[in-house]
């Protein structure tokens, strides 16, 4: 008993372990880049090469597809975001997509790689690491929200002036210059809950998806049934944490962009 | 939770996505499906205006064939008339006529039937004298009606 909870304890431990080079902080999860990097160049590639031909007339069956997440990406934001801001809507739809395509890894079975890899490299499957789900690596979605929060900080200071900004910061909620400290307090914790949310949303989801499959995974026979359950309920789990980001990030930017 | 060099690359993929996106994706399609929402808007108006104009069309056509009965209608009524009138005027004419011919045969009648009159009193008269002279001839006797010749010559 003990022996087989040590296994399977080894077991997701060892699937939870990334591809990495490097040593310290110049450590890099190939895996993470790999995966994120090539699922965005597929984004991209399938969406640019729609635009390419994009037509006014009757669309092909990919131009529809396509024309369907964008408009409905930009309805998303044109009933959140008032402004004129070329950035957003594309900003956006990159964030929704390329975090579903990433989130979808978690669809891929969990053993499915390594045996792959292991059999085309004629290596050991316990030398192959893996974790082919992007977003169930925080350093995968804190990139996504601090890229967020930079542009948060830029457009803040860019619509408001770099007083207004800093005036945001201490003359709320309570606009009284007793309150002032106390309020710089709470705006910044409110400013850093931001990003911090977001990527730790994200992330917990995926992982505990992730780990979720790993789990399911060391039950024997009936784990395929269960597994089913578990990956229909990520048809759900996969597009609304998308979504959720997506919406967020919208929220963020128009916040920056409006004056109190 | 171990964070390192890894969110760097990302962020760098992430802002290389979003830049590629704005540039090279997002504007052709937007474009395109806006357009497209031009044209269909157009469409939708021109078939309102179609419709809105057929509408226009029936009720005039409706007008055009009400009155055109009305005309109709009123061309039969004159027309009947003019024949009422017609017929009524050449009925008279022929009465007319009628009286003429009839006038004018029954005074050639009258003339023919004078004129044999005429001419039959004359032969009447030759006819009696004839007559006469041809009963004369017998019953004269000369001797015996000498005394009215006689007599007869003495008057003249």
């Amino acid at each position: 008993m003990s022996a087989a909870e040590l296994t399977s304890q080894e077991y997701i431990k060892h699937h939870l372990t990334n591809l990495t080079v490097g040593e310290g902080f110049w450590t890099w999860h190939l895996d993470t880049l790999g995966w994120s990097v090539f699922l965005g160049f597929i984004f991209l590639y399938i969406f640019h090469s729609v635009a390419k031909k994009a037509t006014t007339g009757v669309p092909g069956k990919l131009q529809s597809a396509v024309e369907l997440v964008v408009e409905f990406v930009d309805d998303s934001v044109k009933s959140t975001f008032h402004g004129s801001n070329p950035l957003i809507a594309p900003l956006a739809l990159t964030v929704f997509v390329w975090v579903l395509l990433m989130n979808a890894m978690d669809w891929v079975p969990v053993d499915i790689l390594p045996w792959l890899i292991a059999t085309v490299g004629g290596v050991e499957m316990s030398d192959v690491y893996m974790k082919p789900v992007p977003t169930a690596d925080p350093n995968m979605t804190f990139a996504l929200a601090i890229g967020v929060f930079i542009l948060t900080v830029y457009y803040s200071i860019k619509v408001k002036g770099l007083g207004g900004f800093m005036k945001e910061l201490y003359t709320q909620p309570f606009n009284h210059w007793t309150m002032y400290p106390i309020n710089f307090v709470l705006e910044m914790v409110t400013l850093l809950a931001r990003p911090l949310s977001l990527a730790l949303r994200l992330f917990g989801n995926l992982y505990a998806g992730e780990l979720i499959f790993l789990l399911i995974a060391t039950i024997g026979l009936f784990q395929l049934p269960v597994h089913f359950l578990w990956a229909a309920f990520h048809l759900l789990i996969i597009p609304l944490q998308a979504f959720i980001f997506m919406m967020l990030t919208i929220v963020y930017l128009s916040l920056a962009h409006e004056d109190h | 939770m171990n964070i390192n060099a890894t969110l760097l690359g990302e962020l760098i993929a992430f802002v290389v996505f979003v830049i590629f996106c704005m540039k090279f994706v997002w504007p052709p399609i937007i474009a395109a499906i806006e357009a497209r929402q031009a044209i269909i808007a157009d469409g939708l108006a021109a078939s309102d205006r179609a419709a809105k104009d057929l509408e226009l069309a029936q009720e005039k056509a409706t007008a055009q064939l009400k009155e055109a009965k009305v005309q109709a209608a009123s061309i039969v009524d004159a027309a009947k008339k003019l024949e009422a009138k017609i017929v009524e005027e050449t009925a008279g004419k022929a009465q007319v006529e009628k009286e003429r011919i009839l006038a004018s045969g029954h005074a050639e009648i009258e003339t023919e039937r004078n004129r044999v009159k005429e001419e039959l009193r004359a032969q009447v008269a030759v006819l009696a004298v004839a007559g006469a002279e041809k009963i004369l001839e017998r019953s004269i006797d000369a001797a015996a009606h000498s005394d009215i010749l006689d007599k007869l010559v003495a008057e003249l």
